[in-house]
């Protein structure tokens, strides 16, 4: 059950997709398959970009890089909490369905977590993912704006939801928060340094900010 | 040709996930090291949150009702999708407030 407020933010996003998809000349079929094999967002909108534009491969295995490098950093720390259930081929299987979202709920979730709960985790948003991008390109129709932009905030509050409550009992989180915010906002609204795509900035606010506060506050016991 | 792109973007979006989860199978134990992982879900959430999530709505008023919302929520507790759908809510409210103003 965790994996539906997830799905369900995934329609509104996918739908998007979708339909920019077909607008910039896709197939529905071609949506959909981008959507199938990648399920990463801001890494199938620049890619549809690139491909519409015809930019080299190199340029495409680039930015895809870039964008998602910030997966590597949660499949570390989610291969960290994973119990004795996870083969080699569950990993090959379950490290597809790493997204931010799917990633957040479960590295929120206490003590270890097992195959049957992670496969539950993605299967839903998964789906959700798949049929956002099919409607929204098979009928690239428009939703009333206002219902869109209210759908497109749910993913964020869900973030919310996820990091407030062990921030809020424990001091080290909660600095850690802060920094990571603080440089994110400092990337964002920083002439010259606002360039820097989303899913570098991810990177660079995560890391320095997890840095400072594994030197600050080490935990003698990690208790995940 | 379109093919060879989405392959391409498929292989690269897969390997970054893939290998991490497959290379780091048993539990690393620096305490700093596991100390950082500790603290990167926290650190990549709260970088993904803001600012993005008050440029995410059509209007920022409506964003910032919102996040105050899920703010308040989640400060008692109230799980994911509570807040989430509560945010949408609000969000939805003022933004059809605004029509009138």
């Amino acid at each position: 059950m965790d994996g539906l407020p997830i799905g369900l933010g995934y329609l509104s996003v996918s739908f998007t997709f979708g339909m920019m998809a077909v607008n910039t000349g896709f197939s529905v079929f071609d949506a959909l398959l981008i959507s199938m094999t990648n399920l990463t967002s801001a890494g199938q909108f620049a890619g549809i970009g690139l491909i519409s534009s015809g930019a080299p491969y190199i340029e495409m295995i680039l930015t895809q890089f870039i964008i998602n490098l910030r997966y590597a950093l949660m499949s570390l720390s989610l291969s960290q909490k994973t119990d004795g259930t996870f083969s080699f081929l569950h990993r090959l299987l379950i490290s597809f369905g790493i997204t931010d979202e799917i990633f957040a709920v479960a590295s929120g979730k206490p003590g270890e977590i097992g195959i049957r709960y992670m496969y539950g985790l993605i299967s839903i948003p998964y789906t959700g993912w798949t049929l956002g991008t099919l409607t929204g390109a098979g009928f690239c129709t428009i939703l009333p704006d206002t219902f869109r932009s209210a759908l497109s905030i749910a993913i964020y509050a869900m973030f919310i939801a996820i990091i407030i409550p062990p921030a809020k009992k424990s001091r080290p989180v909660f600095n850690v928060l802060m920094i990571a915010v603080a440089l994110s906002c400092i990337i964002r609204y920083t002439p010259f340094l606002n360039r820097v795509s989303g899913g570098f900035a991810i990177i660079i606010c995560a890391f320095v900010a997890a840095t400072i506060g594994a030197k600050l506050y080490p935990l003698e016991e990690v208790t995940k | 040709m379109i093919l060879d792109y989405v392959l391409i973007m498929a292989m690269v979006t897969y390997l970054i996930r893939m290998l991490p989860m497959v290379i780091f199978k048993r539990k690393l134990e620096n305490k700093y090291v596991k100390s950082f992982l500790y603290y990167v879900p926290f650190a990549v959430l709260g970088a993904m949150t803001i600012p993005d999530i008050f440029t995410s709505t059509s209007s920022v008023y409506s964003a910032i009702a919102g996040t105050i919302v899920a703010v308040f929520l989640s400060l008692k507790e109230k799980g994911l999708l509570i807040c989430a759908i509560s945010a949408c809510f609000t969000v939805y409210a003022v933004e059809f407030l605004l029509r009138f103003i």
